[in-house]
């Protein structure tokens, strides 16, 4: 019987809503593909993150809980995948495209001498083969991939797959007894920041406010762009070059080499709308641009463009959601 | 210190790219090629190392066709010392490059391998990884900043996460992918252009490293995406609000 693999990830002891996205994925595999979908949770301390995936549908849960594993190195979790891999023989690997997987997911498919397909957004059955839809060349190209061998690794993007639907029925959980080997010394981590709680994560979030190079401080970023977000409840990104400014970090970049997001509104804030930029957005549902350019490359993508500056408008818009 | 860099040449991030009507690959034809962008930081790193610990060497690397050894002269022009190209005419997905990366580099032996996190064409993001497990030798995947430890046994590498900064510690020999952030590369000056020329490109193929580059995905076809129907241009902020709460129905 097929079986599916997903690769469970979560931060500060919770489920990320990017995990339901990929058990989503491994049921539309396994309503082309046939069988059955089982998902592995590694770290330490991660019964809290199992009971949230109990109701998901998955045919049983692996969890990996170790001392080791309290640090999710790829060294350790590419470890921890090939020894539950072989003895569980899955047909498929499957985790949602993020930092973390796609920093994991293609070791433990080399220690295993699988092949493997990044960020796929479609998969479909053409004749006996499952073949899938991914997106490359900054999103200029869809090419439709197959891919052969007994084991299968794939990563998915969140936004093109539904999460996974709650049932009643409860998932067998069973510890998978790790062993790391004796002797290794595993990559050190030495600090590492924590997204800061309070706005949703884009990928995550039902409104994304995106800002550009218009801005020109941290200041004014948070301000404008931060105002409009949090009256809205909505998650802040933004573009390559405020990140390259040092005027916000890198988690909030959008695009080819940052995150891909598809909101259901994207509010684009002195943006040009380089290709790059528009990668990892142009998916979204309703996209709005505010540019004082009005040749801009951005309304070209926009459901909605205003031309206007953004330290003027947007204020604006912020009081008057405030006002109402 | 040995360092090597491996550097792919693709369609340069600046030119449109263009589905083939058949969809069999993309139009080539007029295409500016160059270094993957990723690798460019990559190579200038090196060179930064290799400025601090005076001894060490630079050895660039390309798997492919006979045109990426223009893309390899302008990593030596950069300051790169030797090339290799491992010559394939046919593309090859990330696992076979890896293999044939592993085997390049047990013959090289070198302290560190130093590469781009992405190639802007692939966009797969999985060689270093693949490599690193291939060699199991830690990694240090999308890095924006490199402190060597004082014997260059160890780097302090800070990673690009979804949640921000990640530091960690690797023990060479180890792979680093570089994210955009680690440095800007500097252009090639004449006289290196001079100096890459006289410098010595080596010829390999996968068969004499007895390497088996058998590739487990292959390409179907391609096809250019969707494009969004042109939007709205609006008139003011309030007919933008309107039409995002009636019409959108999105606020
Ligand atoms: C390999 C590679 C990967 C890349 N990956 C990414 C990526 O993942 N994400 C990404 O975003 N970029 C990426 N880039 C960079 C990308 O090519 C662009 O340089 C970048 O997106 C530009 O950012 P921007 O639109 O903020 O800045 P600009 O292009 O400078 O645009 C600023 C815009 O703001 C407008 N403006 C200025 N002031 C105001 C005002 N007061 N009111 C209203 N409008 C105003 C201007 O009209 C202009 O349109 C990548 C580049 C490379 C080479």
């Amino acid at each position: 019987m097929r079986k599916t693999l997903v690769l469970i990830e979560h931060t500060q002891g919770q489920l990320r809503q990017t995990s339901l996205h990929a058990l989503g994925a491994a049921s539309e595999l396994a309503a082309v593909e046939g069988g059955t979908t089982e998902a592995l949770v590694m770290g330490h301390g991660v019964g809290a993150v199992v009971d949230a995936l109990r109701s998901l549908g998955c045919a049983r849960i692996w969890a990996v809980d170790h001392p080791q594993l309290a640090d999710l190195t790829a060294d350790r979790c590419a470890d921890v995948i090939a020894q539950t891999v072989k003895a569980t023989e899955p047909s498929f690997v499957l985790a949602a495209a993020s930092t973390f997987s796609k920093d994991l997911l293609p070791r433990a498919a080399a220690l295993l001498d699988a092949g493997m397909i990044s960020d796929v957004v479609g998969l479909k059955k053409e004749g006996d083969e499952t073949v899938f839809k991914r997106v490359q060349f900054a999103g200029n190209v869809i090419s439709t991939v197959q891919l052969s061998g007994a084991l299968k690794f794939l990563t998915i993007r969140p936004s093109a797959f539904p999460m996974a639907n709650r049932n009643a029925t409860q998932s067998e959980v069973q510890d998978f007894p790790w062993q790391p080997a004796a002797n290794v010394t595993w990559t050190q981590v030495v600090s590492r920041e924590e997204r800061v709680e309070g706005r949703p994560d884009a990928t995550e979030a039902r409104i994304v406010v995106s800002g550009g190079r218009a801005f020109k401080n941290s200041e004014d970023f948070e301000r404008v762009v931060g105002g409009l977000a949090d009256a809205l409840g909505a998650a802040v990104g933004s573009s390559r070059a405020l990140v390259d400014a040092g005027i916000t970090p890198n988690s909030l970049q959008i695009g080819q080499t940052g995150k891909v997001v598809a909101p259901e509104l994207y509010i684009a804030l002195g943006i040009s709308g380089a290709i790059q930029h528009m990668a990892g957005m142009k998916d979204s549902k309703v996209i709005v641009a505010v540019n004082k350019d009005p040749d801009a490359p951005v309304f070209e993508a926009a459901d909605y463009g205003l031309v206007a500056d953004v330290y003027e408008t947007i204020p604006e818009w912020t009081r008057r959601i405030k006002g109402s | 210190m040995k360092i090597l860099v491996p550097i792919k040449r693709v369609p340069d991030y600046d030119t449109r790219i263009r589905v083939k009507p058949d969809g069999s690959g993309i139009v080539t034809e007029g295409v500016k090629f160059s270094m993957n962008p990723f690798d460019a930081i990559a190579v200038e790193e090196a060179i930064r190392i290799k400025e601090r610990l005076p001894g060490a060497e630079i050895t660039a690397l390309s798997i492919g066709t006979e045109e990426s050894v223009e893309t390899l002269r302008v990593a030596l022009a950069m300051g790169a010392d030797r090339a290799i190209r491992v010559a394939i005419d046919a593309d090859m997905d990330s696992l076979a490059i890896a293999k044939v990366l592993a085997a390049v580099y047990h013959r090289e032996k070198p302290h560190m391998v130093l590469m781009g996190k992405q190639a802007i064409d692939d966009d797969s993001n999985q060689a270093g990884q693949m490599l690193a497990g291939l060699l199991g030798v830690p990694q240090a995947t999308f890095v924006s900043k490199i402190e060597m430890g004082q014997d260059g046994a160890t780097a302090l590498c800070s990673r690009e996460t979804d949640a921000g900064i990640e530091k960690v510690q690797v023990r060479m020999p180890a792979v680093i992918t570089t994210d955009l952030r680690l440095n800007e590369p500097r252009y090639v000056s004449l006289p290196g252009i001079m100096k890459a020329k006289k410098k010595p490109v080596e010829e390999l193929t996968p068969s004499a490293l007895s390497v088996d580059c058998v590739s487990r995905t292959r390409v179907l076809s391609m096809e250019a995406p969707a494009r969004r129907k042109a939007g709205l241009r609006v008139k003011s902020l309030d007919e933008l609000i309107d039409r995002l709460k009636t019409e959108a129905k999105v606020l």
